[in-house]
């Protein structure tokens, strides 16, 4: 077994929560640089220009680059080997959020119930996912996700006739009808198989990715490959303005799923795709 | 790119054209919805607003806590959609323009052709940036409502573009057409 000490999670989460926030990643901003290189649109290409600046910014004050600094999504993978000593996994990650949001001056933005809205204060609670995994270490990723890009994912249980056809236009059917509201250019998620709440976790784990990594499996990466061109085909641009850009990358998680289904979930992501990993 | 001050006159209002880049200099308001509440309630009352919106610009925004030493946080564009129940008595009365991120309904349209007003757009997520722009900034109404308070904002070329202007035309929507491809 081996120990891991729960002020290190505290501490680990809390330094995730205000570095996924201020320090965009390469792979985003070089997806910017790439951008500038197509976009026909003058005013698209002035938006770009002005968020990469605004990463640069962002990271050399260490400041949020969005005021959105979002719910604090974290994915765990516990090794089977791994012990928590001093207190309680969870409650050393929602310790760790709480810590991070108030140390690095990140917008509280979690209501304790979602009819009677009072402000949490410290954006606790985390929402956690968790794997166990083989091993003895304990990988810990923070994704903070605003809520202008969440309220535009959808998730539709397609049936098998629908076929490749029926997601491709449910995916670029969501991206039009969310227009400038997920702040593009956008990353899209797309979740296929699984069954109704597996898919929405699919979609969401997908946008883990870094943007130019490829999928393991050849037929999905032209899958991903056709849904980027068919998403750029729409005109929005960035930020709505018109222009080529709309989408910076799909990647798509499939997984095993029912003979009668093929559930289907788009978790759109804004250009201020934010995550950072820590392994203890 | 073009330039303005606030407040806003009727001729510099009618000067901007949907996909103008502007930078703004002057005086501008923070309201989003709570606050949107109690100044049409106000208005609804005939009583005297907390502050003078005429000729003025609201910034739908409700930015991240402000870092010692700055004079605010990130500040970004929220969502201007849930505004608009509110916008067409605050045009009626004077207000001349928003600043906000995604489309607005008919109705803030019409109002923006009856009131000579117009609605620019700020690069969400652009928070940092934007805040960059923001020199000073002082809570001058509804302090109870905390980071929904109304804040007077300092600016000096605060970047935004037109997206309706007073001639009814809509950057969204011919900006998709013209570089559509499907
Ligand atoms: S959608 Fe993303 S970039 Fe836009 S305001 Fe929300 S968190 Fe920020």
């Amino acid at each position: 077994m081996k120990e891991v000490k729960y002020q290190d999670i505290v501490n680990t989460v809390a330094k995730l929560c205000i570095d996924s926030n201020c320090l965009i990643g390469d792979d985003i901003i070089n997806a910017f640089q790439n951008g500038l290189k197509v976009e026909e649109s003058p005013t698209g290409k002035d938006i770009l220009k002005q968020l990469i600046e605004n990463a640069e910014i962002s990271r050399n004050e260490m400041i949020p680059a969005c005021q959105d600094t979002g719910v604090a999504v974290v994915f765990l993978q516990v090794g089977s080997g791994v012990k928590v000593v001093g207190g309680e996994l969870f409650d050393a990650i929602n310790a760790g959020v709480a810590k991070g949001y108030k140390d690095g001056y990140l917008r509280k933005s979690i209501v304790s119930d979602p009819l009677r809205r009072k402000n949490t204060g410290d954006n606790t609670p985390a929402f956690i996912h968790t794997e166990i995994v083989p091993g003895d270490s304990l990988k810990i990723t923070v994704a903070p996700k605003g809520g202008g890009s969440e309220n535009m994912s959808e998730i539709k249980m397609l049936t098998p006739a629908a076929g490749w056809e029926g997601i491709k236009k449910f995916v670029v059917d969501r991206v039009m009808r969310s227009k400038a509201n997920p702040c593009p250019p956008i990353i899209v998620g797309v979740g296929i198989g699984g069954n109704f709440e597996k898919v929405a976790y699919l979609a969401k784990k997908a946008l883990l990715r870094d943007i130019g990594t490829v999928h393991p499996d050849p037929f999905y990466q032209e899958k991903e490959k056709e849904l980027l061109e068919e998403i750029n085909k729409t005109g929005i641009g960035p930020q709505g303005f018109g222009g080529r850009v709309t989408a910076l990358a799909v990647f798509i998680e499939a997984y095993p799923c029912h003979i009668a289904s093929m559930p289907t979930a788009v978790n759109i992501n804004c250009h201020a795709a934010r995550h950072k990993t820590a392994v203890l | 790119m073009k330039k303005i001050t606030t407040p806003l006159t009727e001729a510099a209002v009618k000067d901007l054209k949907a996909g103008d880049s502007v930078l703004i200099t002057g005086i501008i308001y923070t309201g989003r919805d709570a606050a949107h509440k109690r100044l049409t309630d106000v208005l609804k009352a005939n009583q005297p607003l907390p502050v003078d919106l005429k000729g003025q610009i609201i910034y739908y925004v409700g930015p991240a806590p402000a870092k010692p030493g700055y004079p605010i946080g990130p500040a970004g564009p929220t969502t201007s959609e849930r505004m608009d129940p509110y916008t067409p008595a605050l045009l009626a009365y004077g207000m001349k323009g928003m600043i906000g991120k995604g489309n607005r309904t008919p109705n803030v349209i019409e109002a923006l052709k009856k009131y000579t007003g117009v609605y620019f757009a700020a690069v969400g997520g652009a928070a940092a940036l934007i805040a960059k722009r923001i020199k000073k900034c002082e809570t001058v109404a509804y302090d109870d409502l905390g980071p929904e308070a109304v804040m007077k904002l300092t600016v000096e070329d605060f970047p935004v573009v037109v997206v309706n202007d007073c001639y009814g035309n809509d950057l969204y929507e011919e900006g998709m057409k013209k570089y559509r491809k499907v």
